[in-house]
């Protein structure tokens, strides 16, 4: 890290309770190569320590640190200041969109974890059934294998809820089970898991997306939810394609 | 902890128009909802429009010399490049739903806006001679 050092006005959306939302200033002096987070926590450490947030594991696993800043979805655990801002310049942190706001920057995240659980979203697939896109990609020797002796991968959702925070439509649409969910019931594949066609084909599923590919610009973890919700209607219709001629 | 507030963190349709902090895809997704709410107000008044018929010739006839006021053609301007960019983003969003050219998103969106200028200049060059 260099010794460069900045000023920087931390502008932080403050809420408690029933009161009215505001914004707070909290000018420090940091170094451009730290990460938004480190600043909020500087924040909490030194200036207020009644400011809510969440982190746990500083480096984009946990998916706990999702706020906006600049009004851009980030994981302020893997956002640079340099990247964000400029010296004397201005970080607007707020919380993310479309969720119900707990206190200052924190969520209520039910919204998603109720879609994962609807759609059945294990954290770790059989490689046949989350196929890599973009080809060429092997896995590596080390990956473990089920009793089935087939590859396991991780899922690469982190459950950050980034994309459902940049989503137009999640806004206004409550019930819209968003990005995050639709993708992990694409990463599970309407032909193995034939229970999830219900629940994606409907008007808050598949159908409800409007194509802004907003999640997919925001996704820390490379989801890429845009192309799946896009896949799973590919899916969707080629089941109903083979419905109409007779198929199962 | 008992949340306090149940309401989503949204300001509802207006998240629809708000650019900032949009990427590609995010403002292909305003113009469409921008050109879509033009074009359904359009359609209300071409109704309008079409209802001057049934009060005879002379409210028709004196209609269609108001709309041809600059301000009217620049709106039937505005009709068109409303209508041809809703038109071919929506086949860009059918190709996409089909699996085709998801990838490739943002070239087919500036290849929509392309063709939109193009088709625009045409059918504004086709009304300067008109008029």
């Amino acid at each position: 890290m260099s010794e460069e050092k900045w000023t920087v006005n931390f502008v932080v959306y403050r809420k408690k309770g029933e009161g009215e939302p505001h914004y707070q200033t909290f000018t420090l002096e940091v170094s451009p190569d730290e990460y938004v987070i480190d600043g909020v926590e500087r924040i909490w450490a030194f200036h207020d320590r009644s400011l809510v947030f969440a982190h746990a594991c500083h480096h984009s696993t946990c998916g706990a640190c999702g706020m906006r800043v600049n009004g851009v979805e980030k994981l302020t655990c893997i956002t640079r200041i340099r990247d964000v801002t400029t010296n004397g310049g201005t970080l607007r942190i707020e919380p993310l969109r479309n969720f119900p706001v707990i206190s200052d920057l924190v969520v209520d995240m039910s919204r998603l974890y109720v879609g994962m659980d609807k759609v059945h979203a294990p954290a770790v697939h059989p490689l046949s059934m989350a196929p890599l896109e973009g080809g060429g990609i092997k896995p590596p020797r080390d990956v473990p294998m089920d009793d089935g002796k087939e590859y396991l991968r991780l899922a690469d959702c982190i459950e950050c809820g980034l994309c459902i925070s940049a989503c137009p439509i999640a806004g206004t649409a409550e019930d819209y089970l968003g990005p995050a969910v639709l993708a992990a019931a694409q990463l599970q594949g309407l032909n193995r898991a034939p229970d999830l066609t219900a629940i994606v084909d409907c008007v808050d599923g598949v159908w409800r997306c409007h194509s802004a590919y907003e999640c997919t610009a925001v996704c820390p973890s490379n989801v890429d939810p845009g192309w799946r919700i896009m896949d799973l209607r590919r899916q969707v219709l080629a089941q109903r394609i083979r419905r109409w001629f007779g198929g199962a | 902890m008992e949340n306090p507030e149940k309401k989503p963190n949204t300001r509802g349709i207006w998240d629809w128009f708000d650019p900032r902090g949009r990427n590609v895809g995010g403002w292909g997704f305003i113009i469409n909802r921008i050109s879509a709410i033009g074009l359904t107000v359009y359609l209300y008044l071409h109704l309008v429009m079409l209802g001057k018929l049934a009060q005879g010739p002379e409210a028709y006839d004196s209609f269609i010399a108001f709309a041809k006021q600059p301000l009217i053609l620049f709106g039937e301007m505005l009709v068109i490049i409303g209508g041809i960019y809703h038109g071919l983003n929506g086949v860009r969003i059918a190709l996409n739903s089909f699996g085709v050219g998801v990838s490739t998103q943002k070239q087919l969106l500036y290849g929509v806006l392309g063709l939109t200028v193009i088709g625009t200049l045409i059918f504004g060059w086709r009304m300067l001679l008109a008029h």
